[in-house]
């Protein structure tokens, strides 16, 4: 099982209408690591999460998840998976406990493991005060850190976070990803799209997409060496402007 | 100065540009925004009729009978008429009405034509199904008028405006007033909040617009559409229907402007005091669907109404937008004798529009 | 199973804390039943007339009195030019005009003009007029008619409107609330985060759609209480009868908000499509005006109508205590339109998009 890769894409494909979003992608994501799906607004990056979460059907290629067909197996791999949209799509007008219930209720945790996790995550989260308000009060930073448990919250395999750091203060961004450490080092396999360039050094390995391709792939250390520049984000600029 | 100036115009132009496409862009509203009138003036032009037709008959006691049975082919041939089948019995009555098979019956005493002949009045039981009660008592009328038989007429009668009786007559103007007015008010109560909603006003206060050119961009589109949907509804009207435009046709396009500008303004009222899309939405469509349709006198006369209904109706400002397209078209009135209601449609226009203007200087404050 | 129950309670948690819709609950049905019962009626009241007449004898006298009395009519103007009262006509003031000509106590024939914008009105008024006349002048009839009104004995238009008025009321929640809900989730973007759980498509409608059934049929019951402490509308028929066939019907009107659902982005465009649609429906309804009115072209279409059979049900039951066989008919249709309809929402409906 451990070899077994967590995601397994070939020559992925989605096009709408003559606008292709994701051109024959290919890549391999390994157990437990944390793997950085990097590109500008536009290239592509939500498409292709959406495709290997099961709610948008390709085109045309291949992918497995955690070892299952997205064509045909769509509903196994939705019990192996969590997912943290781009947009945040907790209820708003829900309290914390009652959100936590509901969706641990959806993936089929039954009442004493519900109230275990729902203690769980708000004592972590150090939501306790605010535990039984309504979620629309909450600081953005607490509400990304909460849609990130609730996501976690039936214990899948891999995890996708769309864009989970937008529009957060740099602190709160690192505070984040202490939390996306502890999940990796639980065993969970991470697939993070950004736009933030400096969190591309977080993570173990990387891919830049660039127009609906995959520019560059590989860890963060080997890009820098390889295209000679200090920084993720210079990697990225000239990458983006068709210069490798 | 000048380049302020010019710059705010140019802006102004490409504003109202940007609307426009917005509305071209959303393809399923624009096909209710047109398909609506359409809609509606086919219905209520074929459809939709007032005038009672087919009423069903079950009859008894009229077998063998030589007069019973000529008054029944009377009944039957008129078209308000048609006789279905014997009946027997209270039994088969109740179970006619309650399976709907006819809504009145006309029972004949036994022995009608001989009770004819016999000093004192012959006897015939006419039976409704009142639970509809304009059939019950248009059906209790026509038989006892059909029975009655005189041959003189007891009066002239003469049918003004419109001989024919044709329902199209009452509804079409109508159809105008309630487009117009839901079209209008709707989509600019909808369009401001959603603005306001997704954060662009703000970035439009703050740019070379004055808040009045923003209010009469998104308001311009509307403007336009309201009058092709005019335009189409009295093409039809005149071509379709046969409902005639007896006045004048400048007098009433110039009423139809005015009235839009009416609905506009309470759209630009609604969207300034409500807070989201949602509520703005809703009282648009229930706060202004319902008394426009009932209590502007488009279905319903307004003069059968209870007395508080009657008043409420006063504040509906279709109510006097339908008297005025209604003098114009099958009266073929002129402005002299509807210039009351006009001023009226007027005053409420800039009441709406000074009070929302109120509201939004509140609210930027 | 289990999670249908889970969204059930979400769905009304969501629901019953949205402040708009508790007063859309409660208050709806009341302004509703009592603005529309008491705006719908085509009852002749109060019918402006002049008279015009170089005197008026006895017998003219007499009429007038007797037409005042009957509440059809209000004398607003009396007058000896004919070109005065067409003037009120004209100005949209008087609406019939009772010309007694100088030979009227002789014999002499009145003269009457009728405003006949409104057609069903001007006839009733001509009806009316006719009638009285007739019994006037006429030797005493050779025939004697005895009229029964059957299950509406004073006439009372709002007992023929309430059941139509409920069945629009339901209606509105089965069909619009629910698809703007649905529309709701999909435009925030909160139907994401339940699409990638392992929710069956199955399991999510009956969530979601369920909450709008058992308010609408509750709706129904506060509804009917109101009717029948407002108008006292007799409910002959069975009780059970009646919400068992109301459950058939919402699962039409709640396929139909599905369907919308599916076909539409925003809110708004749901409203609109949602408005739209129902407006068809209504007016094809006979709730307004009656169906045996309509071309034989529209009189087939209404057979397609769901809220057709289900008012005419309505009215059936309530008012004449129909039972199960005399409504049978009506109830196939429903059926078969919940069937068909459920079947193509659902199939719309995607939890994956294309």
């Amino acid at each position: 099982m451990a070899d077994v890769p967590a995601i397994e894409v070939r020559e992925l494909t989605r096009r709408f209408g003559r606008f292709t979003a994701v051109d024959a992608v290919t890549f391999e994501i390994r157990r437990g690591e944390i793997f950085g799906f990097l590109g500008a607004n536009g290239a592509g990056k939500t498409t292709a999460i959406r495709m290997l979460t099961g709610l948008l059907q390709p085109t045309s290629g291949d992918a497995r998840v955690d070892g299952l067909d997205v064509y045909t197996q769509s509903d196994a791999i939705k019990r192996r998976i969590g997912y943290m949209s781009q947009r945040f799509s907790l209820y708003a007008d829900l309290t914390t406990r009652e959100n936590i219930a509901f969706y641990a209720g959806i993936y089929g945790l039954g009442r004493s493991d519900i109230a275990k996790r729902s203690r769980d995550v708000i004592e972590t989260l150090e939501l306790t005060e605010v535990a039984d308000r309504r979620i629309a009060d909450l600081p953005l930073g607490w509400k990304q850190k909460l849609a990130f448990s609730v996501a976690l919250l039936h214990e899948p395999s891999i995890v996708f976070l769309d864009e989970p750091t937008g529009g957060v203060d740099p602190i709160a961004r690192r505070q984040f990803w202490e939390h996306i450490y502890g999940a990796a080092d639980r065993g969970v396999t991470v697939f993070v799209t950004t736009h933030y360039m400096d969190e591309a050094e977080y993570c173990d390995r990387i891919s830049i997409m660039v127009n609906g391709r995959i520019a560059a792939l590989g860890t963060p250390t080997e890009l820098k060496a390889r295209f000679a520049t200090d920084s993720v984000d210079e990697l990225f600029v000239r990458l983006a402007r068709g210069r490798p | 100065m000048r380049r302020k100036a010019d710059a705010s115009r140019g802006a102004f132009f490409g504003f109202v540009r940007k609307e426009f496409r917005h509305i071209l862009r959303d393809r399923r509203t624009l096909v209710v925004l047109f398909g609506m009138p359409v809609l509606m003036m086919g219905l209520f032009g074929y459809a939709i009729r007032n005038e009672l037709e087919n009423v069903r008959i079950g009859v008894a006691g009229a077998t063998g009978d030589e007069v019973a049975r000529r008054i029944i082919q009377r009944m039957d041939a008129s078209s308000l008429f048609e006789v279905v089948e014997e009946v027997t019995g209270s039994d088969g009555i109740e179970d006619g009405f309650r399976h709907g098979r006819f809504n009145a019956a006309v029972i004949f005493e036994p022995g009608f034509a001989g009770a004819l002949q016999r000093p004192g009045p012959a006897h015939v039981q006419v039976i409704t199904d009142a639970s509809n009660p304009n059939t019950a008592s248009t059906v209790q009328a026509y038989v006892e008028a059909v029975l009655r038989g005189s041959g003189m007429e007891p009066a002239l009668f003469q049918m003004r405006y419109n001989p024919e009786l044709k329902s199209a007559y009452l509804f079409v103007p109508g159809v105008m007033a309630v487009i117009l007015m839901l079209v209008s008010a709707l989509m600019t109560s909808i369009t401001i909040t959603r603005e306001r909603e997704m954060g662009s006003m703000e970035v439009l206060l703050v740019s070379p617009l004055h808040p009045t050119q923003i209010i009469i961009g998104k308001v311009v589109p509307y403007l336009a559409l309201s009058m092709i949907n005019v335009a189409t509804i009295l093409l039809l009207a005149a071509f379709a229907f046969e409902v005639p435009i007896r006045g004048s046709l400048t007098l009433l396009v110039g009423e139809a402007f005015l009235f839009t500008l009416c609905a506009l303004s309470l759209g630009i009222l609604i969207s300034s005091r409500s807070s989201s899309l949602q509520t703005s939405t809703m009282i648009a469509l229930a706060g202004l669907l319902m008394p426009t349709v009932l209590l502007s006198g488009f279905i319903f006369p307004i003069a059968s109404m209870p007395a508080p209904l009657q008043m409420l109706s006063h504040v509906v400002p279709a109510k006097w937008f339908l008297i005025i397209v209604r003098s114009i078209m099958i009266r073929g009135v002129g402005l002299e004798l509807i210039w009351r209601e006009t001023i009226i449609i007027a005053g409420m226009t800039l009441l709406f529009i000074g009070v929302s203007v109120r509201s939004f200087k509140l609210r930027l404050e | 199973m289990n999670s249908v129950l889970v969204l059930l309670r979400k769905e009304m948690r969501q629901i019953f804390r949205n402040r708009t819709m508790l007063p859309i609950i409660f208050v709806m049905p009341i302004v509703q039943l009592l603005v529309l019962a008491f705006a719908a009626t085509f009852e002749v009241r109060e019918t402006p007339m002049t008279l015009v007449g170089e005197a008026f004898g006895p017998d003219a006298r007499q009429l007038v009195a007797e037409m005042q009395a009957s509440g059809y009519f209000d004398v607003v103007n009396r007058t000896t030019s004919m070109h005065e009262a067409e003037r009120d006509m004209q100005a949209g003031r008087s609406r019939v005009i009772l010309r007694f000509p100088a030979d009227y106590e002789r014999g002499g024939r009145l003269q009457v003009v009728i405003d006949a914008q409104d057609g069903a009105t001007a006839g009733v008024v001509q009806a009316y007029i006719g009638r009285t006349l007739g019994a006037r002048r006429t030797a005493p009839a050779p025939v004697e008619i005895r009229p029964v009104h059957w299950y509406n004995p004073n006439l009372e238009y709002e007992l023929y409107m309430v059941p139509g008025i409920l069945v629009v009321l339901v209606t509105m929640i089965g069909t619009f609330l629910s698809a703007i809900n649905l529309v709701r989730e999909k435009e925030i973007g909160t139907i994401e985060q339940l699409n990638v759980t392992p929710i069956r498509k199955w399991e999510l409608i009956l969530g979601k759609l369920l909450p709008f059934w058992i308010i609408a049929l509750f709706e129904l019951a506060f509804g009917l209480g109101l009717a029948w402490i407002v108008f006292r509308i007799p409910m002959e028929g069975s009780l059970p009868l009646i919400f068992g066939l109301a459950a058939i019907y919402l699962l039409s009107m709640l396929g139909l908000g599905l369907w919308i659902s599916a076909i539409t982005e925003t809110q708004q465009q749901a409203m609109f499509i949602s408005w739209f649609i129902l407006v068809i429906f209504i007016l094809m309804s006979g709730l307004f005006t009656p169906i045996e009115s309509m071309p034989v072209w529209a009189r087939w279409l209404t057979n397609l109508n769901p809220m057709a059979h289900f008012i005419e049900i309505m009215r059936r039951v309530l008012l004449k205590g129909a039972g199960p066989e005399a409504v049978f008919k009506q109830a196939l249709m429903l059926w078969l339109f919940a069937t068909a309809i459920l079947t193509l929402a659902t199939r719309k409906y995607r939890k994956v998009a294309g």
